[in-house]
Parts: C-alpha cells; sequence; structure tokens
C-alpha cells in the first residue's frame, strides 16, 4: 500500500508523484507581457522614490519600471542589475512587503502597492533569458582578490571586483555556487535550477575563477590567502546552527530545518525526501516557515511551528505567517520547547507557555504537549569558523560602513558580518559596496 | 429623473446624444442597435452621390493613442464616406427613421462640389423622412484630396455657397460640419451662417498621424509599409474643440449660431460641458468605437443628476452658461491671486508636485527629509502645475487669496479691484493692446 499523509512515522512518497510539481511550482508565476504592462502602469514616478530607500541596494525602481513600461525590459534589467546583479534571485525571495512594496505610495493610497519584485523579475528573465551579460570587464589591473564563499556576498562582491578588472578567484566549501541561494531558501521561491544559471549567468563577466569543495580552514588558510591575494574579502555566512537547550534534544528525528531545507532543494525527485507524519518546527523566522511550509507539501499530514514570543516579534512576515497557515501549517505563540520525548527518536514535544515579564520571557507553568515524530530546529544560526583574530561584534565578523574587519587586508559581508539584516539583498548590497571600497584601495595603492 | 429632451433647430430627440457621423452609424443594423441602447439620435455615415461607391483600403483603418492602462484617448481613421450603395443607405433609413419616429435621423452628405450634384441627391434623402442634413466639410483625408470634405470646409465661399445650394433646394435643416484644420474657426462659421445653414456642428477630425512603427519606419495605420495622415478624435480633442465651439458661441457674428457639439465627447460631463459653452446637443463617435452604444446609458443617468441636483428642467437651461465666462486672456482679472494648498492628510507623498515645482517651475515646494511637502507661499505663482501632476484626487487645491491679506510672493495687499492687462502699467500699448501691431 502506498504511504499517504496519514502514514505513521517518517516516510518517503506520501503523495501522488504529480503532486510534488504542482506544491513546489513557483510561488508567484511570472508576469505575462500584459500583466507586466498593467502592473507597470501603476507606477506613480516618485520623485526620490519611498521604494529606492527601502531597497538595501538602492535600485532606481521607478526608472527600471518606466523602462518596462516602454517596452524595454532589457534596459530595465541593466537598471536593475547596476546596483543588484542578483536582482533576478532578489526579486523571487526578497520580502518586498517589509522592503519596497511596503512603502510604496501605492500602499498609502489604496492599500495596494505596485508589484516590484514581480515586475523586477519580469525584467531581470527578459535579460537573462537572452543570455545576455550587461557589463564588459575594465582592462586587466594586475591585482588579485580572494573572496571566500560563492553566496550572494561573495558573488556580489566578486562581479564588482571583475567588472573592475580585478582578477577574482572565489572557494566556497560546497560542491556548487550560490550559498542560500542555492541551498536555503524553500525551492517555490526558485524553480527550474535558476540560482545556478544565475550563478553561471554572474561569471560570465570574466575573470573569476571559483574553487569548490574548498572551505576556509584545511589547506586554504586566512594568512595564506593574505600572502597570495592582494585584498580577502569573506562572506562565509553562518555555518552553525543554535541549539535548543531543552532536554532530548539529541534523540533522533531531531533535525536542523536548514539542513533539511538543503536537502529538499538538492532533491532531484522531491518525492524521495522522507517528512514526518506530525512535524514540529521550533522558531519563527523564515527558515521557520520554509520548513514547516514544505513539510507540508511533502505531504506531512499535520504540522505546527512554535515560536516562543508574540506574533508582533515574529521575524517572519506577515506575508510569510499567511502563507504558511493558508497552506495548512498551524502556528503555536508564546511557547518554548520543555523537552523532547520518545523512546531513541522523537516522539513528542512537551512545551510551557511564556510570557513576557518586564521584557524578559519566562515561562508561565502551564505546559502542553505535541505529537512529534520530527523535529526540526530554525531557532537562528551562529557564526562557525571565521578566522581567528578578526575582532567579533553581536557574535559576528565586526565590520566598518565599508565592510573592512579589523585587519584592513580583509573585507567581510553578508550574514556572517555585523549590520543588516540577514537578508539576500542585504548580504549582494554589503558585497557589492565592500568590493567598491576594495577597488579605491587597490586602485589607490597603484 | 430630469427631462433631457432636445429639441435642435426643432429637430427632437429624446436626449442631446446623438451618434456623430461615421462607421457606427454606416447601417440600419449598428443604427438600430444604437437607438436600442438609448441613443437619441444619428448623423448617418455620409453618403455619397449616386454612382460606383467609393472603396476603402483593405488594410489597418484606424490608429490610435493611449493614456495609462492603454485607455484609448486619440483614435485616428483614414476611413472614407460609405462604400455601401446610395440606394441601399436610403432604403435603411427610411426603414429605420419610420420604426424609430421620436429619433433624430440627421443625413451626412457629401458630393461634388457642383450644384446639380447637391439637387440631385437632396430630394432623395428627403425622401427617406429623415430629419435633416448634415453637410461634411470636414472629411481631412481622402475625399479632400478629390475637392470634397475638409477641400470645402477650408473655403469659407465654398461653404456659403453650397450652404446655400442645400437651403435653397431643400426644406429640411441644414447643419454645416466644420474642420478644424484651419487657423481661425469663426470664418468657416460665419461662411456658413451667411449661406443660412440652420446650425454648424464641430469639430470633425484632426489632420494626424498617430505614429510610426521603429522597425519598418511606416507611419500608421500602415498600409503595407505606407501610411498616410487620418483623422484623429477622441478625448484628446476635446480641448481643441471646446475652444472652437466657444470661439464661435462668442463671436458677435456667429453668436446664437446652433451649434452641435463634437470632439472627445466619453461622458455626461464632456457633454454638458460642450453644451455650457454653447452647444445645443452633442454628437458622440469614439466613446462609442471604444466601449460600445451602452455608454450613452451613462451619458443619460448622469446628465440627469446633475440636471436634478441644480433644479435645471430643460437641457436648453445649460445651453451657453459658461460662454459669458470664456474670455480673452487680456481680460482676465490680475488681481486675482491664488495659492496652491497641499492636504497633509490625502497626500501619499509620491513627490511628483515636488518634482515638477522643482524642475520646471517655481521652486515652490519644500521637501523635508519625511517626505512632508509643503507649499512656499512666497514662491508660488498658484501655476497649477502640482495640482495637476498630483496622482489624489483634491489633494492640491489653488486657493484664493481673500482681498486685503498679502500676497507673499510680491509683499503687495490683494486688491478687491477688477484689474486686467489693458490698464496695467507693464503695458506699453496700455488699453490699446488688443489691436495687433501691424507687421511691416
Amino acid at each position: 500500500m502506498p504511504n499517504t499523509p496519514q502514514t505513521s512515522g517518517i516516510a518517503d512518497h506520501r503523495l501522488a508523484p504529480s503532486a510534488y510539481a504542482d506544491n513546489f511550482s513557483d510561488l508567484h508565476a511570472p508576469l505575462s507581457d500584459h500583466e507586466a504592462l498593467v502592473a507597470a502602469d501603476r507606477c506613480y514616478f516618485c520623485h526620490d522614490a519611498p521604494c529606492m530607500d527601502a531597497c538595501p541596494t538602492s535600485i532606481d525602481i521607478p526608472l527600471f519600471i518606466r523602462q518596462i513600461s516602454t517596452g524595454t525590459a532589457e534596459a530595465a534589467a541593466k537598471t536593475i542589475f547596476e546596483q543588484n546583479i542578483l536582482g533576478g534571485m532578489c526579486a523571487r525571495v526578497c520580502p518586498t512587503e517589509t522592503l519596497c512594496e511596503e512603502v510604496c505610495v501605492r500602499e498609502t493610497a489604496e492599500g495596494d502597492p505596485v508589484d516590484i519584485g514581480q515586475l523586477q523579475r519580469y525584467a531581470t528573465d527578459r535579460l537573462m533569458a537572452k543570455g545576455q551579460h550587461p557589463f564588459v570587464r575594465a582592462a586587466d589591473t594586475g591585482k588579485t582578490v580572494a573572496v571566500v564563499g560563492a553566496g550572494p556576498a561573495g558573488l556580489a562582491c566578486a562581479h564588482r571586483l571583475a567588472m573592475n578588472g580585478h582578477a577574482v578567484t572565489m572557494f566556497d566549501a560546497r560542491a556548487k555556487g550560490g550559498g542560500l541561494n542555492e541551498f536555503g531558501i524553500a525551492a517555490y521561491k526558485s524553480t527550474g535550477g535558476y540560482a545556478q544559471s544565475e550563478v553561471d549567468w554572474l561569471l560570465s563577466i570574466g575573470g573569476i575563477e571559483v574553487k569548490y569543495d574548498s572551505p576556509l580552514g584545511g589547506p586554504i588558510t586566512i594568512d595564506g590567502l593574505k600572502a597570495d591575494f592582494d585584498a580577502v574579502f569573506l562572506g562565509i555566512g553562518l555555518g552553525g546552527v543554535n541549539a535548543l537547550r531543552a532536554e532530548g534534544e539529541d534523540k533522533a528525528n531531531v533535525l536542523d530545518a536548514v539542513d533539511f531545507i538543503a536537502e529538499l532543494r538538492q532533491a532531484s525527485d522531491l518525492g524521495t525526501v522522507p517528512v514526518g507524519r506530525h512535524v514540529v518546527v521550533i522558531g519563527g523566522g523564515m527558515t521557520a516557515v520554509d520548513a514547516a511550509v514544505q513539510s507540508k507539501l511533502l505531504g506531512a499530514d499535520e504540522v505546527t511551528m512554535v515560536y516562543r514570543r508574540g506574533k508582533e516579534r515574529m521575524s517572519a512576515s506577515e506575508f510569510e505567517q499567511e502563507l504558511a497557515t493558508s497552506k495548512g501549517v498551524r502556528i503555536i505563540y508564546n511557547a518554548a520547547p520543555v523537552k523532547v520525548t520518545g523512546n531513541g527518536a522523537a516522539q513528542a514535544v512537551e512545551f510551557a507557555y511564556t510570557q513576557d515579564v518586564n521584557g524578559k520571557l519566562e515561562n508561565t507553568g502551564e505546559t502542553f504537549t505535541v505529537t512529534a515524530d520530527q523535529v526540526f530546529k530554525a531557532i537562528g544560526q551562529t557564526l562557525d569558523g571565521a578566522p581567528d583574530g578578526l575582532a567579533l561584534e553581536g557574535g559576528k565578523i565586526k565590520v566598518d560602513e565599508s565592510g573592512q574587519t579589523s585587519d584592513p587586508a580583509i573585507w567581510a559581508g553578508g550574514d556572517c558580518a555585523s549590520g543588516g539584516d540577514d537578508l539576500t539583498v542585504t548580504a549582494v548590497a554589503e558585497g557589492r559596496d565592500a568590493a567598491e571600497a576594495i577597488n579605491n584601495k587597490l586602485t589607490a595603492e597603484g | 429623473m430630469a427631462d433631457l429632451t432636445s429639441n435642435f433647430i426643432g429637430i427632437k430627440s429624446p436626449n442631446p446624444f446623438w451618434l456623430a457621423s461615421a462607421p457606427p452609424t454606416d447601417k440600419e443594423y449598428n443604427v438600430r442597435r444604437a437607438f436600442e441602447a438609448g441613443w437619441g439620435g444619428v448623423v448617418w455615415k455620409t453618403l455619397g452621390e449616386e454612382g460606383p461607391p467609393v472603396v476603402n483600403v483593405n488594410g489597418p483603418r484606424y490608429g490610435a493613442i493611449y493614456g495609462g492602462d492603454r485607455k484609448l484617448i486619440g483614435l485616428n481613421n483614414i476611413e472614407l464616406i460609405t462604400d455601401r450603395p446610395l440606394q441601399q443607405n436610403l432604403q435603411e433609413i427610411k426603414a429605420v427613421k419610420r420604426d424609430y419616429p421620436d429619433r433624430a435621423v440627421i443625413v451626412s452628405l457629401m458630393v461634388p462640389c457642383e450644384e446639380h450634384a447637391w439637387k440631385a441627391i437632396l430630394p432623395v434623402v428627403e425622401a427617406t423622412g429623415a430629419d435633416g442634413i448634415e453637410l461634411n466639410f470636414g472629411c481631412p483625408h481622402g475625399m479632400a484630396e478629390r475637392g470634397m470634405g475638409s477641400a470645402v470646409g477650408q473655403v469659407p465661399e465654398y461653404i456659403e455657397m453650397v450652404t446655400r445650394w442645400c437651403k435653397q433646394n431643400t426644406r429640411m435643416p441644414v447643419i454645416v460640419k466644420l474642420t478644424p484644420n484651419i487657423t481661425d474657426i469663426r470664418l468657416p462659421a460665419e461662411a456658413a451662417k451667411r449661406g443660412g445653414a440652420d446650425a454648424v456642428s464641430l469639430i470633425n477630425t484632426i489632420n494626424s498621424i498617430t505614429s510610426v512603427n521603429l522597425d519598418t519606419f511606416s507611419p500608421e495605420p500602415s498600409i503595407g509599409g505606407w501610411g498616410a495622415h487620418g483623422g484623429y478624435c477622441g478625448p484628446a480633442v476635446k480641448p481643441i474643440a471646446l475652444n472652437m465651439v466657444a470661439e464661435i458661441a462668442r463671436n458677435s457674428e456667429t453668436s446664437g449660431l446652433p451649434i452641435s457639439g463634437i470632439g472627445g465627447v466619453s461622458t455626461w460631463r464632456d457633454a454638458a460641458e460642450f453644451m455650457t459653452l454653447g452647444a445645443g446637443n452633442v454628437q458622440v463617435c469614439t466613446a462609442a468605437m471604444t466601449y460600445g452604444f451602452k455608454v450613452v446609458q451613462e451619458m443619460i443617468s448622469g446628465l440627469s443628476q446633475y440636471m436634478d441636483e441644480r433644479g435645471i428642467t430643460s437641457t436648453s437651461e445649460i445651453v451657453g452658461r459658461a460662454v459669458p465666462n470664456a474670455k480673452d486672456w487680456q481680460d482676465l482679472n490680475l488681481n486675482y491671486i491664488a495659492k496652491a494648498k497641499i492636504d497633509q492628510d490625502l497626500c501619499i507623498k509620491c513627490g511628483r508636485c515636488f518634482a515638477a515645482c522643482e524642475d520646471t517651475s517655481h521652486q515652490a515646494i519644500t521637501m523635508s527629509d519625511d517626505r512632508v511637502f509643503e507649499v512656499q507661499n512666497d514662491e508660488c505663482v498658484a501655476c497649477n502645475l502640482c495640482a495637476l501632476v498630483c496622482p489624489v484626487e483634491n489633494c492640491i487645491s489653488l486657493d484664493a487669496q481673500e482681498p486685503g491679506t498679502i500676497d507673499e510672493r510680491t509683499g503687495n495687499i490683494v486688491e478687491a479691484e477688477y484689474a486686467n492687462w489693458t490698464t496695467h502699467p507693464n503695458n506699453p500699448s496700455g488699453a490699446m493692446c488688443n489691436i495687433m501691431p501691424d507687421n511691416d
């Protein structure tokens, strides 16, 4: 008998084969030409537009939308890529509802912002579909830069350095580039191998050599990089995962949500990814939502997301929370895990209700139990494997406004660096700006 | 509901909304649908003389320009007068008029500029029972090259002559349709009046090329790679038409000459505006061609509501109401001082007013770091641009200053007395400025 959502324990193939394609198709279908023109038509071409200010990469949104509306999507794409070379991915994964679209004046006027994210995707898709790269590398400067981490920050940094004529060598611990774009995002946000095609397209500017399976640590040391290159950029992300600090955390099937998300993204057949009948996700961020929603889409019977604070404190946006509940995820607020129970493997999680007492979270003493044969921990990631000797701030590599670390030869950006939200678009901005700072320094050195 | 009954030069119709002579009125089938939808009258698409019908191009006849959301705001056509046999049209006109005796049926005519040609067609049209004729002196393409249409309308003497022939050879009321493709609309209107016209109708379409295909470099509409100018109409031409209607209504030579207003009438509001500037009724084409005949229902309900709200019982009470207020620039009161005012509660902070004023006007709007936009009265000349570019209705208004207050821009006290340019101290010719200087 084939598996169903009600099959006990952890099982694969809970759904009919065709269901996976439906469940994991594009969250937002791309705009057709007509839809794009209608959407573009709503932009007021604001002066010093609020959406531009809200974009961490400061894309000239009114300009690119006007370019779409006049039938020049390729020019629109170039406007986007000048500020954000990963504008295609950002169009898919940005929480636009808390960035550009939140401040759109049409949100103020009608509660319905211009569909900026989708228009950005429309433009970038058009240009990339033509296989064109809109930038040309400057003449070779003879300078070399090492970029560690081929995620959004590293890619943005490498691209801008290459554009400026420097020779870049990228090192990444994994066998593929893209970082969290490839391994850390819900599958329905980036379909059709988009992350890899974007990396290939980005690298087509030339001047960037990528060494995969090359983690910092082993043979590649920070001192070695400093000796071999004129500058070093670190975009190593957050490799560690916070512990639950709850009893029974070590039981089988208590897993890191990031690993689940990565496994799912790399699966060629989603039916082969096993998922519990009763899944509990602990955490309140995007990773928690991605894990919870995808568990449900894989056919889990009951998925419960538990967050220790109130709804208003949840870092997953309102849109993400609604997405989760619309897919059938149950969200419990104000509850913290006490212990995972089960004989060897998880069978349930006991939670205590919490309350905020003068800014301090305390258990109320009341507890409840949620059945769980699979538990995903999504309570934040931590910096792991940062080179010794670099000053830290708030658990991250301390950087100044230009991205420079306490070592003047090393820059850092993205999730591993202090400052800014842990968003793809923020990482791109930081990588780009560090590249400009590195370029200034290398150019000044002559 | 207000009584919209219209009596235009003795032609009665249940409302003042007629369909203009154009494709929507080319045949019985369409006209019956129009009457069923509620149109008060039609001007049947222009008939030519007996003989082989005209031929049209077999490619696109129309071109368009768009406003936001692909809203059609300007339409151009290169279609000619009816390409159906005269006898067929006459039979259909007779049948329609018989079945809709309460509706106005006017027949548009265009035959060569020879008296015998007009003498030949007038009796056969009269025999249909039609309520009147409209002389098409306006069509700017195709027929003009054959000495008809606007080729006649551009020569006042021809207008007068043909109008007189018609008046002498038919008992039907004669409406003369004017072309806007001239420099002074008053001259053809005066000629029509001299010829005995019962009314003029205007405007006909404006010479135009709507677009150029940037791949083929053909003007559009493109007939196999070539384009010819056509006649432009639709909402975009309304301001031109309103001015021309007002010019005729204000002109002492033509004052009182009934006018059928045409040109971009799309809503009841447009219709009412034409009527206030002197039009006894209106003719509509592009709105119907864009949305179908049903648009007349909004025109009927809207005009009714407007009249009811103001206690107006007859459309004739609207006609000409704005004419006394339509002046020359030199008559305008220079002591009228206004200032732009931004309603901060309605402002959505798009900043278009700031961009417009800062870049292209008088730097009279400031922008704070938190996007509060404020008018600086000491710089504001009340040009109105900010209010016009604002996407929110009524967010920016132009408020008049009370007499006795200070105009912060000039430091002068706002005077209560009317004073115009003719008496202004800066006027080098003083009271004589309304006389054009000789150019020799």
